[in-house]
């Protein structure tokens, strides 16, 4: 059996947060006596991933997502449980578990603001220790994929945020990295950019086998990129397996769009009793059970004059956004 | 890593931050002029203090030019690498940004100190060694290979001195996020460097001996230079120096683990 890449044992985190009463008695008691308390956002989470993974963390803000990926990069050391990332303990951030690994926050960058990206690109080479020439090739290679090769002369702050982003990546992967932790990557993006982006991340994670721990609000990220989904609520692990299963399991019904003939039919069908979605005119899209698709079918056809008829999955958005909101997993 | 591969780093640490800051020449051209009025005006002042006297606290005003001059070394080293460099741990720390720097492969606190200098410290610097020339030839100093050593070797304490208090300083922020003022209380300490110790009372003496060592920032070099310093002076910066070296980074790593980087 194919070992881990990433294994985590009963992993608990907590931290120390002050909170504050309103106002200026609140503000003056919480500047001399300050109230803290210890919360655990990390509850007793198990999981493993192997080589080429990638793996979609869910869950609403503040679920722990975060936290998690961390965790495993090294950068936060946990209250209890055990870990390894790459045969490694994160938190010792070992020389050559660091240039194992990379870390991309869609929300913080590391690029020299006032220079051309190329500069910090070769700055971050030295660090890897990686030779010129072949730190050359790598963004070469890099800059092609991502279609930034024009951008590499021009300051950092001149660039959209697009190119700005593509660039922060080709700095992150320089050093051709085993394992990549993405937190919200496309955060902030157009569609193109976007997509562009996922895009990239399949080529790179197919040619490299690199494994991709991915965390998005962007639902489309997650249904492009990862087979597998990690749901986290409340700092508890709810949910570790494929994410079409995810979906099946908490989505079991279906939408069904019928076109009538005429308007007759649709008021007629808009009365029957179904549950109805959406109406416009003749066409009314209702909600059924996944188990009853075959006799409600069947028993549509046969009391309506039907034109045309589409049976659809509801958007995965609002699947993953009832699990996000309401935790049903 | 290997120390050659620290000097590559280093290089480019340095030509990127050049670039950088030459990206703004006019904010340069003004940091240049403010460095020489500084100078001017702190030896302006000097004088003023000595208008009506031969010396204060045993110094003559030939003499307390050479605290002037290593104050403003120092006060250059400061403006080049502590300031742009030290300062800005407190924003890494504010902003998160410091996961990027603990992620390399590569010593943390060599990175954060040294990943950019400000030039318009190195003029400063470049007056302040002018000012200790010209200091030498006033007081009709004899220069030889061991009078260089101790003297580079007392400066270099210095420095070590004020970047490990400096550096200790903002390390504190893992816990307390905000101590820009504790810098710059620190900072003004510095001032008063640019006097003799022994132009202060016992008790002001003593607490910038023992709780904030200005003493062994400018005084001990001073006197150095003037062949004034006893031996266990001497011996007394070196060790200081590297307990405070010392102590600074252990309390950096001992810090890191409290870290727990900014939200996202």
């Amino acid at each position: 059996m194919e070992e881990n890449i990433i294994q985590v044992e009963n992993l608990s985190k907590s931290f120390d947060i002050s909170s504050k009463k309103p106002g200026l008695k609140g503000t003056l008691k919480h500047f001399f006596k300050r109230e803290t308390k210890s919360i655990e956002v990390i509850k007793n989470i198990n999981f493993g991933i192997k080589k080429g993974e990638i793996v979609g963390f869910l869950g609403a803000n503040g679920a722990g997502k975060t936290t998690i990926l961390k965790i495993l990069c090294g950068l936060i050391y946990p209250s209890q449980g055990k870990l390894s990332v790459a045969g490694n303990l994160p938190y010792k951030r070992r020389s050559n578990f660091l240039k194992n690994i990379t870390l991309i926050m869609g929300q913080k960058q590391q690029l020299i603001w006032d220079l051309p990206p190329i500069e910090s690109f070769y700055l971050n080479a030295a660090i890897y220790d990686i030779e010129k020439f072949e730190a050359k090739k790598r963004i070469k290679k890099l800059s092609d994929m991502l279609e930034i090769e024009d951008e590499l002369y021009i300051p950092v702050r001149k660039l959209s945020l697009g190119q700005r982003m593509k660039s922060e990546l080709l700095a992150a992967l320089i050093h051709k990295p085993n394992i990549l932790f993405l937190d919200e990557p496309t955060l902030g993006l157009d569609i193109n950019a976007q997509r562009n982006l996922r895009k990239f991340l399949q080529i790179y994670n197919k040619e490299t086998d690199a494994t991709i721990c991915l965390t998005s609000h962007y639902m489309k990220d997650i249904t492009s990129l990862c087979k597998r989904v990690i749901c986290i609520h409340e700092g508890c692990l709810t949910y570790d397996g494929k994410l079409e299963k995810l979906l099946k399991k908490i989505s079991p019904v279906k939408d069904i769009l019928i076109i009538c003939k005429t308007e007759k039919d649709a008021i007629e069908l808009r009365n029957s009793g179904f549950i109805i979605k959406n109406q416009n005119q003749k066409e009314i899209t209702i909600t059924i059970k996944k188990n009853s698709i075959k006799s409600t079918l069947k028993n549509i056809l046969n009391k309506f004059e039907i034109e045309d008829l589409y049976i659809n999955e509801p958007p995965v958005d609002e699947i993953i956004g009832n699990i996000l909101v309401k935790n049903k997993v | 890593m290997k120390i050659s591969n620290y000097i590559k780093i280093y290089s480019l640490f340095l030509s990127t931050s050049i670039a950088s800051e030459l990206e703004y020449k006019t904010n340069v051209i003004i940091d240049f002029i403010t460095a020489i009025l500084s100078l001017i005006g702190s030896i302006f002042l000097l004088t003023i203090f000595f208008q009506n006297t031969d010396n204060i606290g045993g110094w003559k005003f030939e003499q307390a030019l050479i605290i002037q001059g290593i104050y403003t070394i120092l006060n250059g080293i400061t403006n080049t690498w502590f300031n742009p460099n030290l300062t800005e741990i407190v924003k890494h720390i504010r902003e998160g940004t410091l996961d990027f720097i603990l992620l390399k492969p590569i010593d943390s606190q060599f990175f954060i100190s040294l990943k950019k200098i400000a030039p318009s410290g190195f003029l400063e610097i470049i007056l302040g060694f002018a000012l200790l020339i010209y200091c030498i030839k006033i007081n009709q100093i004899t220069i030889n290979l061991g009078f260089i050593i101790l003297c580079l070797t007392t400066l270099c304490c210095s420095v070590g001195i004020l970047y490990s208090l400096w550096f200790l300083i903002s390390t504190t922020t893992i816990w307390f996020v905000k101590t820009w003022n504790a810098t710059e209380v620190l900072r003004s300490f510095l001032y008063i460097g640019r006097f003799p110790l022994n132009s202060f009372s016992i008790s002001l003496r003593v607490f910038f001996s023992i709780f904030i060592p200005i003493a062994f920032i400018t005084t001990i070099p001073s006197e150095v230079f003037l062949g004034l310093a006893q031996l266990w002076e001497i011996l007394i910066e070196i060790v200081v120096s590297g307990i405070f070296l010392i102590v600074s980074r252990k309390f950096w790593f001992f810090a890191l683990k409290y870290y727990t980087s900014a939200s996202s």
